[in-house]
């Protein structure tokens, strides 16, 4: 028992019965509140970076578009999914498996590394001094403090993940919970694992990368080089990402409609194939880069890809599996759909779940799959297709889901009433078409051959004139109508989240009332986690389609979307010049 | 007793799998295994492949082949950039620098050509317009692609690597005449 820890220590939640740790609680809101404030800042910059990109507008000039540019990628990719897995890694250890915080002293030293790395790396860009984009390929260099406000903050990640594993560690001496940990910490074990991976490949690049920017003649960065071990580090990262999405996924499958893990064996599989295949996959970076050759690039892609896509077709099938079944436990057994007609389409919760499944699945994953495949990726290489799938994975997928989840956390963590509950209602719609639109638009547009990254496709003042197709402008300006929708779902979510936090009505200990006032998702306090069948109840099966007919016509449209979109792709590359 | 993501399943949980799951993870299994061996397939049996002749090389080296590969072929220049016309079968040189790329070829249609594409100073990307053909140049290598023009046309190549302000000044130009047409 918890003989280390006073009882003082901790506070009852009086909505789920769980026992939190108040240094947990502090921690979450922390790193919670600046993961906001990366959003934001990250936010506005996309904003200017939209409107810069659409012709027609063309805001920014050639400096501050890459600047801009530069600030969006970091403070997106890094620093606001960075700090909210920090959140998510102490929410899956201390909180549902009612533990202390190993070291939560180690916890606010990390943090403030943290936000001193992010300061550092802030201060250049804004300043002119780290023109480099996100990658920062070299030998592009940039002033040595954004090189280390970036190792400063790995260093300061790592350390929260050590104390998330000893919280862990914790929780199973201390026999805080029985049996094994549940899935959402196991999913958040295997995000820690790769996240341990990543940093150190972010360790073994920005080091060299730091002591190079001070001054070159110390040390000499292999430019190819760089892009592997980067990778390392970038694409792993996004891996990261998509395992803490998962075990967000199946976290709000549960407390929204009491989503039940259908197989553990399963499940836990399929988030073991991510730690064991992810860092070799970022070769499909490299697919048409001059330092590697064919065996490389296709052992690397198909044998230590596909098993990473494998686990994510799993999930794509064990999730929806799982709601389906719980929803059909719970008596919603009429027809194929039935319990997806009857789902709560209006908890923010349930929503983002849905919506960061399908579109993170169908856009973002078939098109990752197809574009990470050798050949294909000669017509895909650095165009807007490029950025039209990781905005359909990292911000339809993973953003979306950590903005549902946070619907769940204001009340339980923050205490906080969620204000606006109507408005937070629409949230998940606005935020996640706009950027299904913005994201397909992008794919079409690179289709064209489209650059990314590029301040001018007008290339006024270049010594040929380029002139794309007219569709290339319409495609441009729906990306805008788009992306503009979606920031203003991400504002939404913004003024939702920090009103609630800074100025929401604090929760009491009776949660009946607030019930009625019904502005509190009603996840939370219809407790569907606490109303599972005692007993094992058997489902009848469906004829062929087995005991979850609707996912298994859902999974199969999704495989024909796949294999339609794969081979249009090789269809679309065998009509290039013989290359070889 | 089913669990949810959030609940303690018991200590051994490796059970077997519902019959709907085995279905979903051959189906997917085997389609893994379909991606993969497309692209082994397409080395043999089809006409796109990225592998090319590929080694380090010194950018003053590369600098040096692309001077004698200008000298060697110019024939004419236009916006001051040189104008070069290889024969079929010939070793091309293309060197990306901030910011232009250089020289302007003039190939034949259906002439296989080595196309050897390397940096002077930081990370290019070649994308050939209308065509969206892309590779990465990266300094200190040269990828040597073997590249059959199949259309003639006037094509662009432009640069979609971040490479400093100037990224977007940064147009190439290829001329592909017609078979057995002129020059």
């Amino acid at each position: 028992m918890s003989t280390t820890a006073p009882a003082g220590e901790f506070r009852t939640c009086p909505t789920t019965g769980l026992k939190v740790h108040k240094a947990a609680d502090a921690l979450i809101k922390a790193n919670a509140v600046v993961a906001t404030v990366a959003l934001l800042i990250g936010g506005i910059a996309a904003i200017l970076v939209l409107l810069t990109r659409w012709q027609a507008v063309h805001l920014l000039d050639a400096v501050w578009f890459y600047r801009i540019l530069t600030v969006h990628g970091m403070n997106m990719l890094i620093f606001f999914i960075l700090f909210f897995e920090m959140a998510v890694l102490y929410f899956a250890s201390a909180v549902i498996l009612s533990s202390r915080v190993a070291t939560p002293k180690f916890g606010w030293v990390a943090f403030a590394l943290m936000v001193i790395g992010m300061g550092m790396v802030e201060w250049t860009m804004f300043t002119g001094r780290a023109d480099v984009l996100f990658t920062s390929y070299v030998p592009l260099r940039a002033h040595p403090l954004f090189y280390l406000g970036v190792i400063l903050f790995a260093v300061g990640a790592i350390i929260v993940t050590a104390v998330f594993f000893g919280t862990i560690v914790i929780a199973k001496r201390e026999k805080t919970y029985e049996g094994s940990v549940p899935l959402v910490t196991f999913g958040a074990i295997t995000a820690a694992i790769i996240a341990a991976i990543t940093l150190l490949h972010g360790a073994a690049i920005y080091i060299p990368t730091f002591i190079w920017s001070i001054n070159p003649e110390w040390l000499t960065v292999d430019p190819e080089v760089y892009r592997m071990v980067w990778w390392g580090l970038g694409h792993s990262s996004q891996q990261i990402n998509v395992a803490a999405m998962v075990s967000i996924w199946y976290l709000l499958g549960a407390l929204t409609v009491g989503a039940v893990v259908v197989n553990e064996k399963i499940s836990r599989t399929a988030f073991v194939l991510y730690i064991l295949f992810i860092s070799m996959a970022s070769a499909h970076h490299l697919l048409v880069d001059p330092g590697f050759g064919p065996a490389w690039k296709i052992v690397n892609t198909s044998y230590f890809m596909y098993m990473a896509v494998l686990a994510s077709m799993l999930h794509g099938f064990t999730v929806p599996a799982g709601i389906e079944m719980g929803m059909r436990l719970r008596g919603f057994t009429q027809g194929i759909f039935g319990w997806l007609r009857r789902a709560p389409w209006g908890d923010p919760g349930f929503s983002s779940l849905v919506l960061s499944v399908v579109i993170f699945g169908f856009v973002g994953g078939i098109t990752g799959v197809t574009f990470g495949t050798e050949q294909i990726n000669i017509i895909a290489h650095n165009t807007l297709r490029i950025p039209g799938h990781f905005h359909a994975t990292v911000v339809s997928g993973t953003a979306m889901a950590f903005m549902g989840i946070t619907y769940y956390l204001i009340p339980l963590i923050f205490r906080k009433k969620v204000a606006f509950y109507g408005m937070a209602r629409w949230q998940p719609y606005v935020f996640s078409i706009g950027m299904l639109i913005f994201s397909l638009s992008m794919t079409f547009a690179g289709s064209f051959g489209v650059p990314r990254r590029h301040w001018d496709i007008t290339f006024t003042g270049a010594p040929f004139d380029v002139a794309f197709s007219p569709a290339v402008d319409l495609l441009l300006g729906i990306m805008a109508i788009g992306g503009l929708l979606g920031a203003v779902g991400g504002g939404m979510y913004i003024l939702i989240t920090v009103w609630s936090v800074f100025f929401g009505k604090p929760l009491g200990d009776d949660c009946t009332d607030v019930a009625l006032a019904g502005t509190v998702p009603p996840g939370v306090y219809n407790r569907p986690f606490l109303e599972l069948p005692t007993e094992d109840v058997e489902l009848e099966e469906h004829g062929k389609l087995g005991m979850m007919p609707g996912t298994m016509i859902l999974v199969m449209i999704f495989l024909v979307a796949f294999i339609v979109y794969y081979f249009a792709n090789w269809k679309l590359l065998s009509a290039m010049w013989q290359i070889g | 007793m089913h669990t949810t993501g959030v609940t303690s399943p018991e200590r051994i949980w490796w059970k077997p799998a519902h019959k709907s799951e085995k279905i979903w993870a051959t189906i997917a299994f085997i389609w893994c295994m379909v991606l993969f061996a497309m692209m082994p397939l397409w080395h043999f049996r089809g006409g796109q492949n990225p592998s090319g002749i590929r080694a380090r090389v010194d950018p003053v080296a590369y600098r040096a082949r692309y001077d004698q590969f200008v000298a060697d072929y110019q024939v004419g220049t236009e916006n001051g950039i040189p104008v070069v016309a290889p024969p079929a079968g010939a070793e091309v040189y293309l060197l990306g620098q901030m910011w232009q790329w250089t020289p302007i070829l003039q190939l034949q249609q259906g002439s296989e050509y080595t196309l050897h594409l390397s940096s002077w100073d930081v990370n290019h990307g070649f994308n050939l317009y209308p065509f969206n053909v892309n590779f990465q140049v990266v300094p200190g290598y040269d990828y040597g692609l073997r590249v059959t023009p199949t259309e003639a046309g006037d094509y662009r190549i432009v640069c979609n690597e971040f490479c400093g302000v100037g990224h977007h000044l940064m147009v190439g130009k290829i001329l592909v005449t017609e078979a057995g047409g002129q020059p």
